[in-house]
């Protein structure tokens, strides 16, 4: 009878991403304090947040070295992927030579390439900022050359028909077919980017959130290193928020269907 | 530049196919057609019907330049065709269009790439775009231009591949299968647009298609193909004076010639 009358229902899907962070929080607050864990193995939330107000000022600078560090990583990921991952879908010789090199090449554990990195930069930003974009890399161009090569021949022959050369063919249908490509790539590469700089600020720095967790672990200051958990998790969904929106708003044709709906 | 022949023949025939092979893939591929030879003269409507894969479409991309034969020789006004050929307008089996252009902006591609209106674009884009909105509405898709291709049905998105094919003025249209997902009644729809066009423009079509009522109303020269490897097995003129309207289709002497082109071409599926 009530939905004759028809009141709308209320639309709990915006808030679902809310309601399940503040129950996963609340459920550790409560675990941890039934059981009586020490801090020292794991902290409740409450405690967290207590340690991130105590050392905000250090937890601030490092946070932002971070981000700093990885954005700049990524942006350099993405010049170089979108270079690299066009010229690899330009030709067919290019991608079959260079294919196994980079498959090769993202085999290899990054963290593996930070003592190489500090022997010819030194210990700090650079290394940080060089493992974030070699980590970074890769996934952009696999798709942007992903995009170029899945190009549908009947496309390519309507342009072929016409008198098209290559070039033609890149700027008319292979660039803005990648994009979408592309722009997935984003978030795989900025959630990478973070891996990166975290894994060489543990390793090789003096500031940086991990850096300061790996201090932070070292004095036994287990609630600082959740601290620096949580704000690199924090970083992460913001960083990958806004990418998932660049998507969105430069390739929503790709997203027909949802477009539609609209 | 091959010169065969004598003037007068050659001004006469738009497209000249003589003793064309075409293999796929190398020396052990397909050979999609053989000893393929047909003539289309200029302002003339050609129809094209055979079995399922006996080589229609090969046949359509070896006029158009975009496959070049093996064996023998493929001429287009009166010169070979080695590489792709701009008189030409294509419209393909499937419409193709690119989901990241609007209808308008679709139907405008061909102006950026022929030579001929590439430099005139950018000076001249109202007078073009003018032009694709006429083109629009002789298919029935006025103000529709606006629209991705993705918000048009299947049968819009063929209407719009025709335009597409059409705005850069080809001398000669090929038309794959154009009207093959369609519903009946849109089907007749276009049918008529296409005469009219015939009618209306200095155009030679050739038109593949499967369905032989279409090929019948249409066309001017029906040609037959064999099985694959294929090649024309049977030229036939059509005698329906024009213009033509879409009640000749219930007059004993089509439906005769219909009759006789399907059991030409269930001949031609069982010698396979
Ligand atoms: N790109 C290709 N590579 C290899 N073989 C091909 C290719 N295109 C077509 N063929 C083969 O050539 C033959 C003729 O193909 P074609 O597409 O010309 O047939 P069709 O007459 O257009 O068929 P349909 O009526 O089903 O559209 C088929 O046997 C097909 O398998
Ligand atoms: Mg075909």
């Amino acid at each position: 009878m009530s939905s004759v009358t028809g009141k709308k229902p209320f639309n709990w899907l915006p808030w679902m991403p809310w309601i399940y962070t503040v129950a996963l929080f609340a459920l550790w607050e409560f675990g941890v304090r039934l059981s009586g864990l020490p801090h020292t193995i794991l902290p409740a939330p409450s405690r967290i947040w207590e340690a991130i107000i105590q050392y905000w000022p250090a937890i601030q600078r490092h946070s932002i070295q971070t981000l700093y560090t990885t954005t700049v990583g990524f942006l350099l990921a993405v010049i170089g992927g979108l270079a690299l991952g066009l010229l690899v879908g330009w030709s067919r010789f290019i991608y079959a030579g260079l294919y196994p090199i980079m498959v090769g090449f993202n085999a290899i554990p990054k963290v593996a390439l930070v003592p190489v990195l500090v022997i010819w930069f030194g210990i700090g930003t650079v290394p940080a900022i060089l493992t974030a974009f070699l980590i970074a890399f890769f996934p952009i161009v696999v798709n942007v050359a992903t995009g170029l090569a899945t190009i549908e021949p009947e496309t390519e022959d309507v342009l072929r028909a016409l008198g098209a050369k290559k070039m033609d063919i890149m700027l008319k249908v292979g660039i803005p077919r990648s994009m979408p490509y592309f722009f997935g790539s984003l978030k795989i590469a900025i959630t990478l980017a973070f891996v990166g700089s975290v894994i060489s600020e543990t390793v090789a720095a003096n500031s940086g959130l991990g850096f300061m967790m790996s201090s932070a672990q070292s004095q036994f200051n287990v609630p600082l290193v959740f601290a620096g958990l949580v704000m690199l998790a924090v970083e992460g969904i913001a960083m990958y928020a806004l990418m998932a929106w660049i998507e969105k708003r430069t390739t929503g044709w790709a997203h027909r269907s949802t477009m539609m709906a609209v | 530049m091959d010169k065969v022949g004598n003037n007068e023949a050659m001004s006469e025939h738009l497209v000249t196919i003589e003793n064309v092979d075409m293999r796929y893939g190398g020396v052990d591929g397909t050979l999609a057609v053989s000893g393929l030879d047909m003539k289309v003269r200029r302002g003339e409507f050609a129809a094209v019907v055979g079995p399922s894969g006996c080589g229609k479409s090969t046949l359509m991309k070896l006029v158009t330049g975009l496959h070049i034969p093996q064996a023998g020789v493929v001429s287009v006004a009166g010169s070979r065709v080695t590489k792709p050929v701009s008189i030409v307008g294509m419209a393909f089996q499937n419409p193709t269009m690119l989901p990241w252009r609007t209808t308008l902006d679709n139907i405008l591609l061909p102006l950026e790439i022929v030579e001929k209106h590439r430099r005139r674009l950018r000076a001249h884009k109202k007078e073009y775009i003018e032009k694709a909105e006429a083109l629009l509405a002789t298919v029935g898709l006025a103000g529709f231009g606006s629209k991705y291709p993705w918000q048009l049905s299947g049968g819009m998105q063929q209407r719009a591949n025709l335009c597409r094919a059409l705005i850069h003025e080809p001398e000669l249209l090929m038309l794959d299968e154009p009207f093959g997902a369609l519903d009946a009644f849109t089907r007749e729809e276009l049918w008529q647009v296409i005469r009219d066009l015939h009618a209306s423009q200095d155009v030679t079509i050739v038109l593949v298609t499967h369905d032989l009522r279409e090929a019948v109303f249409l066309a001017d020269t029906v040609h037959v193909m064999s099985a694959r490897p294929g090649r024309i097995l049977d030229v036939h003129d059509i005698p329906f004076p024009r213009p033509r309207e879409l009640g000749i289709m219930y007059v004993p002497e089509f439906n005769d010639l219909v009759q006789r082109l399907r059991e030409e071409i269930a001949d031609a599926r069982a010698v396979a």
